[in-house]
């Protein structure tokens, strides 16, 4: 589909306290992925922050967590269950000003 | 250890509608009560329309919205539905000066500011709210009983209750073990933009007096075929625009909510009501909706479940907020109870089941517990019926020289393609939410 405005300029009015560490990781992101035989890779399509890019010269899924708005989708998106996901640390990523 | 007294009568897990009038409700009684809170602030995590409905504030915080920092945006005198197809759209509006006699019925709010108010008035009835910190699990006995809370940061803290008021997706009562993870199809997914707008031309709009306010859904083409549906509401300074769809449609289609929601500004009856603004924030939060058939159960030795956690929503209705904070309310009444009575067993705490079926919310969530299913397996409803509604709406409006006999018989010959009986077993169900 063709829109407007991209996801990135809608981050882009968004504001995050910065975690050190990651709080989502793929389960299995080895030579034996589930990624690597997922078709549709849903993940990719749907996160409402675009946390998850395919790339294709690495044959793997990239993990943008800085960009995620906590929504709680994550771990439901993946058919093959392969995301880990836990809330970012006390304090820590997306503050909303609005919600 | 076992025998030291809990640091606190109650932990409560969360700041949100469910947390907060729990605490309120057991602080006033005298128990000491903390809330955690995952967010750097309260309502820093959350999203909502927002629609906030006044009755059950009210039983809470009295003539709450007569406070002069009441966090209330417009009052809402008008409330509309649209059934839209790509280029038409039929509206049933309701407009009353009904809705503003006694407790007004509902409000706009933004989310963020009436957290922090809401915690405010948690802390003034004397109960400790904690931000910035994020709840890990609980604590159990040998018996399995509840004793408190661990934290991220690896500190304990004990209590006779826990109450989990964390939101959709409870990780909080998955990791007591009470429920399971949710599956995409018992969710919706809802994306927002709030658009600013000055008030005399939010008011020109949607045809207001300064200060009044109005709420809009729409159905039909605007969901794309998914089960879920967009809205449009009015704030003071700002329009909340929004859509929620079930998470397994958007897993189908492949379609990010971000996208969904340019689709919906795209639509000329959309456009029109939002051009010239500006977006200050984009936001998306889960929706629980697997409703009464996915609950958990609601009480445990030591432990309670309201709101969100516990899939307390009215999708057909758009009620959420409310229903969890009646929830917390009854939660905190029934630990109130059994802090009188020194018993936190599970068997006395699930006085708080009953006080949820004698209240609204079990009884609603029970009657609208087929709905979804049915909507979902009557495709119709996604595209048939806007579809017929925009064209008799056509036919009924136009003059365009054909006898209106003809018309009719068009009509009925729109009906008959998809079977008279089938659109009687298609609307039957929907008595339950005609009022
Ligand atoms: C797009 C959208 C539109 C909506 N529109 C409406 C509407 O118009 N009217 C209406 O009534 N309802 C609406 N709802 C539903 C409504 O927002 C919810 O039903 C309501 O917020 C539930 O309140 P709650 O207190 O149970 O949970 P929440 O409001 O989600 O609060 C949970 C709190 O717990 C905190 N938390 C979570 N995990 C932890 C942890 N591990 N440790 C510490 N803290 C934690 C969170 O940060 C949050 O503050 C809407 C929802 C969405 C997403
Ligand atoms: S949906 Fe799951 S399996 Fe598929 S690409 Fe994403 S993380 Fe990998």
């Amino acid at each position: 589909m063709k829109v407007a405005t991209t996801v990135e300029t809608k981050l882009g009015h968004l504001e995050w306290k910065k975690a050190p560490e990651t709080h989502i990781t793929l389960k299995n992101a080895g030579a034996d992925s589930p990624c690597l035989r997922c078709v549709d890779k849903p993940c990719t399509k749907v996160c409402p922050a675009k946390v998850y890019e395919w790339e294709e010269a690495h044959q793997k899924i990239v993990v943008n967590y800085e960009n995620c708005v906590e929504c709680g989708a994550a771990r439901m998106i993946c058919p093959y269950d392969n995301i880990a996901f836990d809330w970012p640390a006390g304090g820590m990523g997306v503050k909303y000003k609005y919600g | 250890m076992a025998d030291e007294a809990p640091s606190y009568d109650a932990i409560v897990v969360g700041a949100g509608p469910a947390g907060l009038s729990a605490a309120i409700t057991m602080a006033r009684a005298g128990l000491k009560v903390v809330v955690l809170e995952r967010g750097e602030y309260p309502g820093a995590k959350n999203v909502q329309g927002a629609v906030l409905y006044s009755k059950m504030l009210h039983e809470i915080v009295p003539n709450f919205w007569k406070e002069a920092d009441a966090p209330v945006e417009r009052p809402i005198l008008e409330q509309k539905t649209c059934i839209t197809t790509e280029d038409s759209y039929v509206t049933v509006g309701y407009k009353s000066l009904k809705f503003m006699e006694g407790v007004p019925n509902c409000y706009t709010i933004i989310r963020v500011h009436f957290d922090q108010w809401y915690a405010k008035k948690a802390e003034e009835a004397g109960a400790e709210v904690f931000c910035g910190v994020m709840v890990a699990g609980v604590l159990k006995d040998a018996s399995g009983k509840v004793t408190g809370i661990k934290t991220s940061d690896g500190d304990d803290l004990t209590a006779s209750v826990v109450i989990a008021c964390d939101g959709v997706n409870s990780i909080i009562a998955q990791k007591a073990g009470f429920i399971d993870e949710l599956k995409s199809s018992e969710v919706a997914l809802g994306a927002k933009e709030v658009i600013a707008l000055a008030p005399g031309v939010i008011e020109d709009r949607f045809q207001l007096n300064p200060g009044e306010g109005a709420t809009m859904e729409m159905f039909g083409s605007v969901s794309l075929g998914m089960l879920g549906y967009a809205f449009l509401y009015t704030n003071k300074e700002s329009l909340a625009l929004g859509v929620g769809c079930k998470l397994s449609d958007y897993q189908k289609k492949g379609l990010r909510p971000a996208d969904h929601l340019e689709h919906v500004k795209a639509h000329p009856l959309v456009k029109k009501l939002i051009s010239g603004g500006t977006t200050l924030e984009y936001s998306a939060h889960l929706i629980p909706e697997g409703g009464y058939k996915s609950m958990p159960p609601l009480a445990a030795d030591g432990f309670l479940v309201a709101g969100d956690a516990a899939q307390m929503t009215n999708p057909a209705y758009r009620e959420g907020s409310n229903l969890a904070m009646t929830a917390g309310k009854l939660a905190g009444e029934t630990v109130v109870e059994a802090k009188k009575k020194g018993d936190f067993t599970k068997a006395a705490l699930s006085a708080y089941e009953e006080k949820l079926r004698a209240s609204y919310v079990l009884p609603d969530m029970e009657d609208i517990q087929d709905l979804e299913e049915h909507v979902e397996n009557s495709p119709g409803f996604l595209e048939f019926y806007p579809k017929l509604a925009c064209e008799l709406a056509q036919l009924r409006f136009s003059a365009d020289g054909v006898p209106k006999r003809e018309h009719l018989k068009k009509a009925l010959g729109m009906v008959r393609e998809r079977g008279f009986l089938r659109v009687a077993k298609d609307l039957f169900p929907l008595r339950k939410v005609a009022i």
